[in-house]
């Protein structure tokens, strides 16, 4: 095993598994059970689309809006496994758990570990994925009790501390002129659209705007 | 069923099958640059979709109210480069603050 590697797969464990605590409030404060709000953590498992079912159900939007803004947000979690494949070669069992830890955080870890060689990648996805599922899960928990334990979520902020947290997720995403003004086009058509359509819907719809602006661009 | 556990249970389900997906199919499917390129804008605009919304509105209303001082916050933190707990702290203090005033 190496060191390099186990240590880089457990301190992004446990600073993304801190992020849990933010998750398990936010259920809470979306009007998510305690029950509801870790079954989330355990089974979808991908951060921001759980931040993205409680955000848009707590916005009183659909079932049907929560789900596919989240399934477009889980788009990239196939990409992962489409370029991890061909180093892991996963079957059976394995490739359901496997399958399971593909997130931003063990992909990122097992293609940073490329210099220390096939070895190295491999563990650093495996490591990373199950560290960050085992401390996701927890600080879920976490969470969750305390924001059950604190009652109104304005009177303690929680009600901006959701969308802080959103905007701590996309901040480091936005590193061209053309991703910053997507960002502000998708903010914009949101909140023009909000008073007309259903809750959720103005939300799924700056996909389109993401695909128009990807069809063209280049870099 | 409520509307939640639907939520829950079908976000779950796409979830792991876009995971597996991924694991099991050949590569030569999914790299067109064109469909890459969207992939990586579609979490900017939801996400920012998601900021927009949570901050100012309530239901289908178009509000201002405590949250802004909070949403202030999170923006000068992340601009200095804060990391993600003190963004998200920093902006639940400064709305908690405000609420409690105006209320």
């Amino acid at each position: 095993m190496k060191r390099a590697t186990a240590s880089a797969s457990l301190s992004v464990s446990f600073t993304v598994g801190l992020y849990g605590i933010a998750f398990g409030a936010a259920g809470i404060a979306a009007g998510f059970s305690l029950l509801q709000t870790c079954l989330l953590s355990l089974l979808t498992f991908s951060g921001a689309s759980q931040f993205a079912v409680v955000g848009v159900m707590g916005a009183g939007g659909s079932a049907i809006s929560a789900i596919s803004t989240a399934s477009l947000l889980g788009v990239r979690n196939s990409l992962y496994g489409l370029r991890l494949a061909p180093l892991l070669k996963l079957k059976g069992l394995k490739r359901v758990v496997g399958a399971q830890i593909t997130i931003d955080e063990s992909t990122g870890v097992a293609l940073g570990q490329s210099d220390l060689g096939e070895d190295a990648m491999r563990q650093g996805f495996w490591l990373t994925g199950i560290g960050v599922y085992i401390f996701w899960n927890f600080f879920t928990v976490v969470g969750a009790l305390g924001a059950q334990a604190m009652g109104d979520p304005a009177a303690w902020g929680l009600d901006a501390a959701v969308p802080a947290a959103f905007l701590g997720l996309v901040w480091p995403r936005l590193t061209n002129k053309l991703e910053r003004t997507l960002a502000l086009s998708a903010m914009l058509l949101a909140l023009v659209m909000t008073p007309f359509v259903a809750a959720g819907v103005p939300i799924i719809s700056t996909a389109l705007l993401a695909v128009a602006f990807g069809w063209k661009a280049r870099r | 069923m409520s509307e939640i556990w639907i939520a829950v249970i079908g976000a779950s389900a796409i979830a792991f099958a876009l995971k597996y997906f991924g694991h099991s199919v050949p590569e030569k499917y999914l790299n067109n640059p064109r469909a890459l390129r969207i992939n990586t804008l579609i979490p900017i605009a939801l996400l920012s979709a998601l900021v927009a919304v949570q901050s100012f509105s309530e239901k289908t209303t178009l509000v201002i109210d405590h949250r802004i001082t909070g949403m202030a916050v999170a923006l000068i933190a992340l601009i200095l480069k804060a990391p993600f707990p003190v963004v998200v702290l920093g902006s639940a203090a400064a709305s908690a603050l405000t609420f409690r005033i105006m209320n």
